[in-house]
Order: structure tokens, then C-alpha cells, then sequence
């Protein structure tokens, strides 16, 4: 298992990318320049997908975005299935392969939805593969399975969720299907089944996460969060529902403003809100009870990757003693073990500055940052509350 | 449950799993006045066969505080452990009724630690002792029993004697342990003496055989059973006329003690241990007071001599003997070296053997081995690899049907032998190296201290794939082993740093990753190696600079650890003081006796660093976080027992 785990995919397509520099694949991906100095100095349109869907899902609009979604649904008027970011038609066309064509097509309609989680849409898409497969042998669909998650994997190497998606649905193919059908069409019916179920599975585990997360948040107390986690609005929304009374520090969450957006549904709710612009964390951070967290993915060490500005909110509330909770789904779990900061491959994505920046000047892009294990307290995952060193027992006991 | 006998109920019950060792989770009083299965609401022990009925889950617990160093919870599915819980109840607050389970708790301890911890250091000098304990508990006496299988099987005949007895007591005396004390009858606590007696006499029996130049059974010269090793046959000579009740207690105490690991500050046994010893042991004066108990160095020196007997040794196989000499003198070095070199002596041994005229194959095989193993101990104390590779082979051996061939059993075990090193070092080695070099950046600077040859083959490899680096190579007196990378690694064309330890703090600037080797590593995510790794680790951890650790699965052990004062092992004296090729720097060399009775040297040559410092441990099941070698541990354990 451990040559399809993403560090290894990131690996090899970057030394991919460092033999052929001039190779149209390597446009056709989402995927990082093959060096770092070679992105900050020119910077160019190479943007996350993960977090431009994100962003265009969680973000308050701004005009720039506006935009980009008229043109995406003028696009859409004509071709139901192309995504709202028109690189994909490249991508389909560059491809020259059915089988990533539809895969990846398929990913991101269904990626489109806002309530869908990556993984589940990742899912989905695999589940589309095995419905339009030709294979009659269970090794062929396997094959042809894992092709397809490669594939995807590849096309958007910053979402951790797809990659732990995929991973795991590859490993629910390879451990069971097998062994347990002597029949393949029932086998592969079971499968299409699972993979339909798991969006459900999705949406229940963070209702599971919610009810755990009940008896940590007390009356009276004050919640900082950052960015707009699904999670953790569900988390919240628990709480205001089993009347609780506490207040919620939002954090602005620039680039995209997802903080904004989170103020606002809560507001919604007639949860007190406090809207903080991110350099004001440290400054009220004595006000601050616990700090709630989501996370695009939770990593083999135990730290989690998430939006930018995680890690210093980590940092700030450590050195206050505050708690810091991490509300994610158990298919975030992904078998990564970044060592710092750029260990991960960068996911770069457009910010905003509303005027405009002199060439000379660098623009730090990148959309996540890692916080490591040690400033985290608990995660509360749906397969219980969980101290950081639990996800490396999971992923072993998931994996190998 | 009954809430008022919670408090009563002293013992706490450990779990297997990952379960806080000392949570309560289940008391065992219940399993007295219940007569229904007794552990229905305890997790089910999911690596434990399901031939046990009887609640496996629950272990003894540790009784003195080393006790549970051994990682009692994948050792072994001792059916006998039932008992051992319950005995936990009682045994210690009630003599009459610990008389009554007197021979099952202590035997299936003892299975534990022939397999746990047998293979260690002191595996030569406890192992005769221990076959004695099993003897002189058991009512027939007879057989010689140095088995590792041994204590399993008499315990499993044991499970099926006091546990329906004890399932009616339960029934019918539900809350009562007093009268459970009555109802252990007259007659069941005579047959209970008569076994001891007749076990004394064999023990002693077995204690004059043995004390016979050239014993029947087991005739390996140095090998002198040590038979006062952690009391039992003195305890039962004395026993022997005042059959008091506290007696077994005392005695029983003992048994659970750890492994008697040789203890060297202790004279007697010293003097003991001397006497048998191939080797001149060197005189102990002038060591540092912390280190007595370590065993002295012996350095090559001892070899002419060692030479000069290898006549007298007709037991040893020529290639363990070879194996032997090239620890002694230093020449194979390095956990994988001295593993691998192990093991295919005793390949060559195993292929050359014949089972002598009535005996049996696993049983003399495996008294050969240890006699091997106590030799080689003797030429150098055994690293954690090598523990864990003989236990391994004994497993192994202990497993071989019984309806095989004789050379159906060898070629069997030898081709055990091939595929523990392929599998678990070879193999493992390569995957390590892929996982390893995707943490490799160009641009990166990597620091490795010392030699370790995994981390030397990580360089070498990421090199080979085209990744851009420079390595600094970090060495410290006496040992001075990095030099013999550093000319491999120059020779490969990779751009160098050569610094000594002192110069850590300033070369760490620079560094982005730092890439280290281990002799071992404990449950505790602590690492056990060459000293010096604990300073540099911390240094970078300082530095913010991660340590990422390299090292097989095989070697992960499940002790837990926390200093490197008490498990470690001692260099040269004299390499500390003296410099080679150094005629200016002899300020220590013509000391007076006076003067030298104020000195002593400390050469330590392991230090354990602890998990604080490590960011990642890159094993051959992927990259973990120190907090995880305990799951490997438990996952994996058992696998490599069976392979």
C-alpha cells in the first residue's frame, strides 16, 4: 500500500516533472512547479482546485469570485458536467484517455456541491468508474479502479480528502470483495452500494462529531474559530440547539473570508458573534476558552492540514494554555507525515490584496499550513475522541 | 457487581490492548461469585487464538513494578492465565490459598519470559535455573525440561486441573473465600506436597548431575548451571524440612521477579559466573560506581587465549565460534552485521547437526542454541536485534511438527532462517530507503552521526535517484566509526561535511533534516543507540531542525526504557584515555597505581534518546511517530513468531 500513499505520488510526479519541464501533462494537472524558487519567482496561475472549490463554496462573495462564477455558469448552460473553473476542459481534452476523462469529470460535478464532502465526491466518482466498467474479472476492476484513483489523485494533489477518499475505497475494494463474493456482478453491485452509502456515512459522522463534541462545550464559554469548517458548524449549531449558551470568536479567514460566512450562519442561529480580523487572535485570546478547528486532512503524526493561519492560532493558544479541538470525519485520516511547513506539496491559490502589488513584490500563496501534534489537544473524530498519537495506531491498523 | 467488594478486590487487572495499564477495568472478584463467563464486558482480545475460553484478556498484574516489562499482553496465550488472575486475588493475602495455586501462576510467568525476555543478555546464565523451577513444580519430576515450549504445555495441562475445581467453588461458595480456603481439600494439598517433594529431589538430582564434570544432559563447559542464580533450589533445601505456608509465598515472590539479568556489582554471582567463564573477566576495580552492574568490557586481547581453547570447546559449532571471535575483536559491528552473521552460523550449525540417539530434535536443538547464544554472550552481551532474531528461531524450533523428518526439520528451519534475514532485514532495508528519500529535498542538508548502515544506504540511494543534498557526517572519539561511511560516501561522489560532536551546536544551523540509526527502539518510543544520538537529537530538536529515525521493525522492543543507565554496555576503558597517533596527548598514560585508584573510566557505548525528540521513525511498515511503536509491536509480534 505504501507506493500509492500520496507522499510517494507527490514524489514521483514531481521527479516527473523535473525530467520533462516542457510536458503538457504537467500543465494539465493542478500539480505544484516542480520547485519551490521556481514559483515564488514567477508566479503563475497554478492554483490549488481543492481550494478554489472551497473557497467558491465558504467564501462571502467577492467581486473577483462573482466573475468567476458567471462565467462558470454561462459555461454550465451549455455543458452540465464541466466545472466552474474551465481547466478542465484541457484536461479532458489533453488526457486523451476515457477512463481519467470520466473520472475526473465526474469527480468534480460532483464536487460542485457544496455539501458534499471531497472524499465522498472522490467516492462517487469511483463508483461512476465501476458502474461504466467493462471489466468481468474482479483483478481487472481492481485495475482499472485504481488507475482511475491514481488518475484523480494526481489531478489534484493538494485535497488530502480525495487522496484519503480514494485510498480508502481502494482499500475496501482490495480487503473484501474478493474473499467474500465468489460472484462478481453481486460484488460489484456491493461495492456501487458502499460506495452510494458513504456520502450518508459522511453526513452521520458529523452529527457523531457533534454529539461528542456536546459535553466540551460548557455555558458560559467562548469558542474561537477559524475558517468555515462543515463540521464545525454542525458542532455549533448542536450546541445552540441543546441550549447552550456560549459566545463564538470568528477569525476573518483571509483570503477567502470564510470566517465571514460563519458569523453570518450563526448569526442566523442568535449565537453571540465576535468577528476578529486574524492578526487580532493573540489579542483576545485570554477572552478564549478553546479554540475549534476543522481539518482538510489529519495526518499520520497526528497534526492536522488546514486552512492558512491554523498553525499560529495553534501556536498562540499553546502558549496560553488554551485547548485546541479538531473536529474532522475519519476519512481525512490521510498516510502523510509532513515534517514542517514545506514539507507538503504547496497548494497555491489567488489572494486578493484589492490593490494592486508591484511585480517586484512576492505573494506568499500558499492555502494550508500544517499545525503539528503537539499544540492540538483532542480530535474528535466519528470514531471517538481521539489524542493525536490514536490516528497513527488507526491508519496502521486501516493500512498495513 | 458488587460495589463493596470493589474495594476490597486489592489487585488491578490489566488489559490487553491499548488500554491504560492501570485502569481498573474489570475487577476480578467478580469472577469469583459470578459462575457465568466471567469477562462478557471486557474488549475481546482480538491477537489471541480463541482456544481459550477462559477470559484471556485478563493478565496478572505487575506485582513489582518491573514486572510488566516484558510485554506479557502478545508473549504468549498462556491458558494457564485465567488462574493467574484469580491467583492475583488472593494469592498474596491468603498463604493457605496460595499454597493451593502455588504452580500455575508462577509457570505461566515463566512461559512469558522465556519468550519475552529469555533471548536477553542473561539468557545463558537463567535459563538452567529456570528449567529447575519448571521441574520442581511439577509432580512427576522427571524430564529435563529446558524447553521453551516447556511451561506452555505443563501449563495447559495445568489449566484443566484447578479450573473446574475452582468453577464449583465459585458456584457454590459465591462470596466467600474462607470457606473456598476449606474447601480445598486435605487430600488435593497432599498431592500438592508430594509433587513438591519429588520435585525437590529432582531438582536436586539434576544439581549433582550437572554439578558432574561433563554432564549427561547439558555439557557445555561454561555453562555451569547456575543453580543459586534467584534462590529456588537453596529456598527448597531449607523448605524441604519446615514445609511452612509463608515459604512458598516467599519463594513464589521470587519467581516473579524479572529475569535475573547477570547483575555485575553483585560479587557472588560475579565469582560464580567467573569460575564458568571462558574469558578472564577483567578486573572490576576502578569502575564508575553508577556502571558496576554492567557486564566489563572484554577486548581482543582475550583472543590468543580464546584461540587457544577452542579445542576443549567440542560443543560450540566451528562457525558460531568464528562469529563469536569476530565480536570479540570488533570486526563484525553494527546491529544488522552482527544479526545477520548470527544467524547464518547458526544456519551453518543447524545444517551439521544430529539429533543425538534419544532425544528429540526441538528440545536438544534448542538447549544447542542457547549454549551458542551463552557463548556468544560471553564474546559480546547481545543487542536487541539479536534478542529478538533468537527469539525468533527458538519460536521457530519450538513450532516444528513432530512428524517431520530430521532433515525435513532442518531444511525447514534453515530456510526460516534465509527468510527472517531477507523479509525482515533485506527486504525491510529497501523499503525503509524508498520511504526515507521522499523526505529528501534538493537543496536539503542531512546531518547522520556515527555509521549506521541503513542511513548510509538512505543517502547513498537518494543520490543515486538525483536528489540534490549535502550530507554532514557527525563523529565523535572513541569510536570514531563515521569516518569509515564518510569514505564511502566520498567515494560515491556525494559532497561531504566531516565534523566532530563538539561542533554540533554550530553545524546545526544549516542542517534541514537529521538522519539517524538505532540499536533499538523501546514501547515507549524511546531510542537506544550509539552514544551520542541522544545529544545530537536534542541539539536539533533545539534547532527545530526534525530528526527523523531509521531502523527495521525487527528491532523494536517492548520494554520500556528511560535512562541508558540501567541496560547498556560498556566500551574499552582505556580507548577513552587514550589517543592513538597522538604522542602530545599522554597526560594519562604513566599514572602511578595511587594515582590510578583515584581514576576511572567510563566508555559507555548507548545512550537512549528520548521520543520528545524524535519527529518520525521511518520502519518498515511506513513512517510512524514514536507514540506508535507499541502498536507495531503488538501487530506485528506475533507475525514474526509465526512468519
Amino acid at each position: 500500500m505504501w507506493w500509492r500513499s500520496a507522499s510517494f505520488i507527490l514524489d514521483r510526479q514531481q521527479e516527473q516533472n523535473a525530467n520533462v519541464p516542457p510536458n503538457p501533462e504537467s500543465l494539465l494537472h493542478s500539480s505544484p512547479p516542480s520547485s519551490m524558487a521556481d514559483s515564488l519567482q514567477n508566479p503563475k496561475p497554478n492554483v490549488s482546485a481543492y481550494y478554489q472549490t472551497r473557497a467558491a463554496h465558504h467564501a462571502v462573495v467577492t467581486s473577483d469570485w462573482l466573475a468567476q462564477a458567471q462565467a462558470a455558469v454561462s459555461i454550465q448552460t451549455e455543458d452540465d458536467s464541466s466545472g466552474s473553473d474551465g481547466r478542465i476542459a484541457p484536461v479532458t481534452g489533453g488526457k486523451g484517455d476515457d477512463k481519467a476523462f470520466s473520472v475526473i469529470d465526474e469527480f468534480n460535478s460532483w464536487r460542485k456541491q457544496p455539501d458534499l464532502a471531497e472524499a465522498v465526491a472522490a467516492i462517487r466518482a469511483l463508483a461512476a468508474v465501476i458502474r461504466a466498467s467493462q471489466a468481468t474479472t474482479m483483478m481487472e476492476l481492481e485495475i482499472e479502479l485504481k488507475k482511475a484513483s491514481d488518475s484523480l489523485k494526481a489531478w489534484d494533489t493538494t485535497s488530502i480528502s480525495l487522496t484519503a477518499g480514494c485510498d480508502l475505497f481502494m482499500r475496501y475494494v482490495t480487503r473484501t470483495s474478493a474473499l467474500e463474493y465468489e460472484d462478481f456482478n453481486s460484488a460489484r453491485s456491493r461495492l456501487i452500494e458502499r460506495a452510494e452509502k458513504f456520502g450518508e456515512i459522511s453526513c452521520k459522522a458529523r452529527r457523531i462529531i457533534a454529539m461528542l463534541c456536546q459535553d466540551f462545550i460548557f455555558d458560559g464559554c467562548t469558542i474561537l474559530v477559524h475558517g468555515f469548517s462543515r463540521v464545525v458548524f454542525e458542532v455549533l449549531k448542536t450546541a445552540a440547539q441543546n441550549k447552550k449558551h456560549f459566545r463564538v470568536f470568528c477569525s476573518e479567514g483571509r483570503p477567502d473570508r470564510t470566517g465571514l460566512r460563519l458569523s453570518n450562519e450563526l448569526a442566523k442561529l442568535d449565537v453571540p458573534v465576535k468577528l476578529l480580523i486574524d492578526s487580532a487572535v493573540a489579542y483576545t485570546m485570554d477572552e478564549v476558552d478553546m479554540v475549534f478547528v476543522g481539518a482538510d486532512g489529519i495526518v499520520e503524526s497526528g497534526g492536522i492540514i488546514n486552512m492558512m493561519g491554523t498553525y499560529q492560532i495553534a501556536l498562540v493558544s499553546h502558549s496560553m494554555n488554551k485547548p485546541v479541538y479538531v473536529a474532522a470525519e475519519s476519512y481525512k485520516f490521510a498516510r502523510l507525515y509532513p515534517l514542517d511547513q514545506k514539507d507538503l506539496g504547496p497548494a497555491l491559490r489567488t489572494i486578493d490584496f484589492g490593490v494592486p502589488i508591484p511585480s517586484k513584490v512576492e505573494v506568499e500563496k500558499s492555502a494550508r499550513d500544517y499545525t503539528p501534534p503537539q499544540y492540538l489537544t483532542l480530535l474528535f473524530t466519528d470514531l471517538g475522541v481521539l489524542t493525536p498519537s490514536v490516528v497513527s495506531d488507526e491508519l496502521i491498523q486501516l493500512y498495513l | 457487581m458488587d460495589t463493596r467488594r470493589v474495594s476490597s478486590a486489592v489487585p488491578r487487572v490489566r488489559q490487553v490492548g491499548f488500554f491504560t495499564p492501570n485502569t481498573p477495568a474489570h475487577q476480578p472478584a467478580p469472577t469469583r461469585s459470578q459462575s457465568g463467563p466471567p469477562t462478557s464486558d471486557s474488549p475481546p482480545l482480538s491477537d489471541s487464538p480463541a482456544s481459550n475460553s477462559l477470559s484471556p484478556v485478563m493478565i496478572p498484574p505487575p506485582r513489582h513494578l518491573s514486572d510488566n516489562l516484558g510485554g506479557r499482553a502478545y508473549a504468549l496465550p498462556v491458558p494457564g492465565r485465567g488462574n493467574a488472575g484469580e491467583h492475583a486475588t488472593v494469592g498474596s493475602y491468603n498463604p493457605s490459598e496460595s499454597v493451593l495455586w502455588l504452580e500455575s501462576p508462577p509457570r505461566s510467568r515463566i512461559g512469558d519470559e522465556e519468550l519475552s525476555e529469555g533471548t536477553e543478555s542473561s539468557l545463558g546464565w537463567y535459563r538452567r535455573s529456570n528449567s529447575a523451577k519448571v521441574a520442581s513444580s511439577l509432580p512427576s519430576g522427571g524430564f529435563d525440561l529446558s524447553q521453551v515450549k516447556q511451561p506452555e504445555s505443563v501449563a495447559a495441562v495445568e489449566a484443566k486441573n484447578p479450573l473446574p475445581e475452582k468453577s464449583e467453588a465459585q458456584k457454590e461458595q459465591a462470596s466467600n473465600p474462607k470457606s473456598l480456603k476449606a474447601k480445598t481439600t486435605k487430600a488435593e494439598r497432599r498431592a500438592l506436597q508430594e509433587s513438591q517433594r519429588a520435585a525437590k529431589a529432582a531438582s536436586k538430582a539434576e544439581a549433582n548431575k550437572s554439578n558432574a564434570p561433563g554432564g549427561a544432559a547439558s555439557s557445555k563447559p561454561m555453562k555451569q548451571p547456575p543453580q543459586k542464580k534467584d534462590g529456588p533450589p537453596v529456598a527448597s533445601s531449607v523448605a524441604a524440612s519446615e514445609r511452612g505456608v509463608d515459604r512458598p509465598v516467599e519463594k513464589e515472590r521470587k519467581k516473579d521477579l524479572p529475569p535475573p539479568r547477570m547483575q555485575f556489582d553483585d560479587e557472588s554471582r560475579v565469582d560464580k559466573a567467573k569460575r564458568r567463564s571462558l574469558l578472564n573477566q577483567p578486573e572490576a576495580r576502578n569502575r564508575v560506581e553508577l556502571f558496576r552492574h554492567l557486564p566489563p568490557h572484554k577486548n581482543g586481547s582475550q583472543l590468543p587465549y580464546l584461540e587457544s581453547k577452542f579445542f576443549e570447546l567440542h560443543e560450540m559449532h566451528p562457525s558460531v565460534y568464528k562469529v563469536g571471535l569476530q565480536y570479540l575483536t570488533g570486526d563484525t559491528s553494527g546491529g544488522n552485521a552482527r544479526c545477520i552473521a548470527m544467524l547464518q552460523a547458526f544456519q551453518e550449525a543447524i545444517r551439521d547437526y544430529s539429533t543425538p540417539p534419544e532425544k528429540t530434535l526441538n528440545r536438544d536443538l534448542t538447549s544447542k542454541i542457547g549454549g551458542f547464544v551463552s557463548f556468544l554472550i560471553e564474546c559480546r552481551p547481545l543487542s536487541m536485534s539479536m534478542g529478538n532474531a533468537i527469539r525468533f528461531l527458538k519460536s521457530r524450533i519450538a513450532r516444528l511438527p513432530l512428524t517431520l523428518s530430521e532433515s525435513e526439520a532442518k531444511a525447514a528451519l534453515c530456510s526460516d532462517i534465509d527468510r527472517f534475514i531477507n523479509e525482515k532485514i533485506v527486504l525491510a532495508d529497501k523499503v525503509i530507503l524508498r520511504h526515507a528519500a521522499t523526505k529528501i529535498r534538493d537543496g536539503d542538508v542531512l546531518l547522520t552521526y556515527g555509521s549506521s548502515c541503513v542511513v548510509e544506504m538512505i543517502l547513498l540511494y537518494a543520490h543515486e535517484i538525483g536528489k540534490q543534498f549535502r550530507v554532514v557526517v557527525v563523529d565523535s572519539r572513541p569510536m570514531l566509526e563515521g569516518q569509515k561511511q564518510l569514505r564511502r560516501l566520498v567515494a560515491k561522489g556525494l559532497s561531504c561535511t566531516y565534523t566532530q560532536l563538539n561542533a554540533i551546536s554550530y553545524v546545526m544551523h544549516e542542517v534541514t533534516r537529521v538522519f539517524l540509526g538505532a540499536s533499538s527502539i523501546f514501547s515507549n518510543g524511546t531510542v537506544y543507540s550509539r552514544v551520542g544520538t541522544a545529544s545530537v537529537a536534542m541539539v536539533a530538536h533545539a534547532f527545530h531542525v526534525p530528526v527523523l529515525v531509521c531502523c527495521e521493525a525487527y528491532k523494536f522492543h517492548e520494554r520500556v526504557q528511560l535512562d541508558s543507565i540501567c541496560f547498556n554496555e560498556l566500551g574499552d576503558p582505556d580507548a577513552v584515555s587514550k589517543v592513538p597517533g597522538r604522542e602530545d596527548v599522554n597526560y594519562l598514560d604513566n599514572l602511578t597505581d595511587k594515582q590510578k585508584e583515584n581514576l576511572q573510566l567510563l566508555n559507555l557505548k548507548y545512550d537512549a534518546t528520548p521520543s520528545d525528540y524524535i519527529s518520525v521513525i521511518v520502519t518498515d511498515y511506513g513512517m510512524i511517530p514514536p507514540t506508535s511503536v507499541p502498536v507495531i509491536v503488538r501487530e506485528y509480534r506475533k507475525e514474526y513468531l509465526l512468519i
